[in-house]
């Protein structure tokens, strides 16, 4: 996954947040195949009558066994956290859901989500059209697939803790290009230190930057596998650039692009490194993202109990989400 | 509706280093069907793509009518193009498909919807007009697409490329007569590319040939038929392909391994002497049992007579007392039916006679081969340089027979090369 990074710097229950999605819609989908076939197969055994040896479940352990150690167990003392009060290895009460009702109604934590849902939804909005657009500018054929390709990958070769120094940097009113750039040849008083707008800006700038590469290689692998034939029968039928794009193109860009705003949901929603360095989720609370306050309070405060329900809502936030994506996303159209 | 004209029109996908297409001049006339043959990768869909505009010929002009259209883009020629696959705008109904070229060309709504409702009655897609194009079946989905062509009112034109490969055989041939009564109704020139001689033969008024880049022959079906004048159209149509004996001149005489098989006519003046190989039609080829042939007597005397009786024409007798014929040792008799295939050996080389299926021959006999006079030819370079005559008599006698026998048969059996 993409997000491996991240998921490294970040605390323990982002890790098993960000680890869980992935597999979680996987498996959903593989049930849901299962149970989908399951009476035509009962059906069938019925009709031949023969016993049926259900050995070749065994088959299935090794996964089983390798989910539980990454992804249940883990989980499993998270949830162990989130419902005692612990005050030493040996001291702790049974507490309920007691954790999970003062997160909900915490105003730092509501805050902190509308702000992470409304940070991904303007990286979607920019990213997606974005990145499709600068896919349907780069070459089909020719010397410059390479050069077009190596440049808009660029950005996805810098590791994340790295991308928010760059920023950092080259945001910085005194020293940075851009900031100074901003603030002396465009006039504009620019200062992402102070100004919440101001950070907010850069940080969502850099995600774009970072990001956008991504969604185009994903939609110019998309646009490559269109058999030229369709190309074709555009012109043929006199079809302006507009309309081979909106008729040709972009039918067959759903799959591609429904993968790509769940990895940039889901990426986006657990950003982390990126603000922390660059704001450290300043000023004020203005770039304080949900990961950035679950470190402050799992790291910083060491508070295990609310930081563990804090984690399984987050979890099941962006699992719920993911999922309503995926659903519409491939319902629809069909 | 007007000729379609390439003059010295040529194409390279390397800059030079091979040809896809070798300069050509040919006119595609209006209001005719041509079938385009050949075999894979001979450029057929690189001719269509230069006449459609797709791509821009490395070299030469086009013309359509007394308009030159070399520079003019795709959507500025009045030409249709089908693929040999469906291509269809999927997530719109059959009905916005069928109005696409239209709409892109500002068509008021009214003269849309009249173009289309006749379109869709004229190929059946009545029914279908509201579903949604991508859940028709494969045959259907062409015929769209064949809509799409047919829709716009100024189309001069239409090239289809093998559009039939992906349809069932049942259904190929109610769309090939479909798409023959829309040709007679329109008037389009049609052009249509196939790997299929059947579908070609049985189509068009005119077959084209074409062969590495190259025309190799065009004309009438028939003509393709009885007079080659390519090894390869000799090989490509008909089924079994043409018989190739080498063969050398020397005198004006033309001997296969030694024995004399007939006199060489040149196609332009005599012949130079040296090798030469025949090409003759497995349906020319006569098997004369060994007894009438001068200084033969051998085991064969009792088939006499046995011959396919309703194959030969009135040239044979006048052709068998002229030459003697080849003697070949049968090597096997393949029973297809309604005819026989007799295979035979001759100075090392496979002969293959087209008998009725009346005939008995048996393998490891030995019998006289003859050619149907004015139906063998003469290829040097696999290109026809003259024909085989008979002896003693004229070119011109025996034409008629043969070619009403073959006719009738040239359609039938096998496909493709
Ligand atoms: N886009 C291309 N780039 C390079 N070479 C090509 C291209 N398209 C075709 N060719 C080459 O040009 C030659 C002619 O191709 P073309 O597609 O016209 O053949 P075809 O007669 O249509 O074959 P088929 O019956 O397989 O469709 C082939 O040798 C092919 O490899
Ligand atoms: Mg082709």
């Amino acid at each position: 996954m993409t997000g491996k990074g991240a998921e490294e710097l970040a605390p323990a229950g982002a890790t098993v947040a960000g680890g869980q999605v992935a597999g979680e819609i996987l498996t959903g989908d593989v049930l849901a195949g299962a149970a989908r076939e399951a009476p035509g197969e009962q059906d069938a055994s019925r009709a031949d009558s023969r016993t049926k040896n259900n050995r070749a479940w065994f088959l299935v352990l090794p996964v089983v066994v390798s989910v539980a150690f990454t992804a249940v167990i883990p989980l499993m003392t998270v949830v162990n956290f989130s419902v005692q009060d612990i005050f030493s290895p040996t001291d702790r009460i049974f507490v309920g859901l007691d954790w999970f009702r003062s997160v909900t109604r915490d105003p730092e934590i509501r805050a902190a989500l509308l702000r992470t849902l409304l940070f991904s939804a303007q990286v979607l909005l920019l990213e997606i059209p974005l990145g499709v657009a600068l896919a349907v500018s780069m070459p089909r054929r020719g010397a410059g697939v390479s050069v077009a390709l190596v440049l808009v990958a660029l950005p996805l070769l810098i590791p994340w803790n790295v991308v928010g120094t760059i920023w950092q940097i080259f945001a910085r009113g005194d020293i940075g290009l851009g900031g100074w750039t901003i603030n002396n040849v465009l006039g504009v008083n620019f200062n992402y230190t102070l100004d919440s707008t101001d950070a907010w800006i850069t940080v969502l700038l850099m995600d774009v930057w970072h990001w956008t590469p991504l969604v185009a290689l994903l939609a110019y692998a998309g646009l490559r596998s269109i058999p030229e034939p369709y190309f074709q029968a555009a012109q043929i039928d006199g079809a302006s650039a507009w309309a081979t794009f909106r008729h040709i193109q972009l039918p067959r860009l759903r799959g591609v692009l429904t993968i790509a705003i769940l990895l940039r949901f889901m990426d986006s929603f657990m950003i982390y490194t990126e603000p922390f360095v660059v704001t450290g989720g300043g000023p004020g609370n203005a770039t304080s993202f949900l990961s950035i306050l679950l470190s402050k309070i799992a790291v910083g405060q060491f508070d295990l109990g609310p930081a563990g329900a804090f984690s399984l809502l987050y979890f099941l936030i962006v699992q719920i989400v993911s999922y309503v994506f995926f659903t519409v996303l491939t319902r629809t159209g069909r | 509706m007007a000729d379609i004209r390439l003059e010295g029109v040529s194409h390279s996908y390397d800059g030079g280093r091979t040809w896809a297409l070798k300069p050509m001049t040919w006119t595609w006339r209006s209001n005719r069907a041509y079938a385009l043959l050949g075999p894979s990768g001979c450029g057929k869909t690189t001719l269509l793509n230069i006449i459609s505009g797709l791509i821009s010929p490395t070299t030469g002009r086009i013309w359509l009518g007394d308009r030159e259209v070399t520079s003019v883009p795709t959507a500025g020629r009045n030409i249709a193009q089908v693929f040999q696959f469906p291509v269809l705008y999927e997530q719109m109904s059959v009905y916005d498909n069928l109005a696409f070229p239209l709409r892109n060309r500002g068509y008021p709504r009214a003269e849309v919807d009249r173009r289309v409702r006749t379109v869709s009655q004229l190929l059946g897609l009545d029914g279908h007009l509201g579903r949604r194009s991508r859940r028709l079946d494969p045959g259907r989905q062409q015929i769209v697409c064949l809509g799409r062509g047919l829709v716009r009112p100024d189309v001069a034109a239409v090239l289809l490329d093998e559009p039939l490969t992906v349809i069932d055989p049942a259904l190929k041939w109610t769309l090939r007569s479909k798409l023959k009564e829309i040709h007679r109704d329109t008037g389009h020139t049609l052009v249509y590319v196939t790997h299929d001689q059947t579908e070609a033969l049985t189509f068009a008024d005119e077959v084209v040939v074409l062969k590495d880049g190259e025309i190799v022959q065009a004309g009438e079906p028939t003509e393709l038929f009885l007079a080659p004048a390519h090894e390869f159209v000799g090989h490509f149509i008909g089924s079994p392909g043409m018989n190739v004996v080498p063969a050398e001149i020397t005198g004006g005489v033309v001997r296969v391994g030694g024995a004399v098989v007939g006199r060489a006519a040149g196609d332009g003046g005599d012949l130079p002497p040296g090798p030469v190989r025949i090409g003759v039609r497995p349906e020319f080829v006569r098997i004369v049992p060994g007894r009438d042939a001068p200084g033969w007597g051998g085991p064969e005397t009792d088939t006499a007579g046995r011959d396919a009786p309703g194959w030969d024409g009135p040239g044979r007798d006048a052709g068998a007392r002229a030459a003697p014929g080849l003697q070949a040792r049968i090597t096997g008799v393949d029973r297809m039916g309604s005819y026989h295939l007799v295979h035979a050996r001759v100075d090392g080389h496979t002969l293959v006679s087209k008998t009725g299926p009346g005939s008995r021959h048996e393998p490891g006999a030995v019998a006289f081969f003859r050619f149907d006079p004015g139906r063998a030819f003469l290829f040097r370079d696999e290109v026809r340089c003259g024909s085989l005559a008979p002896l003693g008599g004229s070119l011109e006698q025996p034409l008629e027979g043969p070619l009403e026998g073959a006719r009738g048969r040239s359609p039938e059996g096998r496909q493709g090369a």
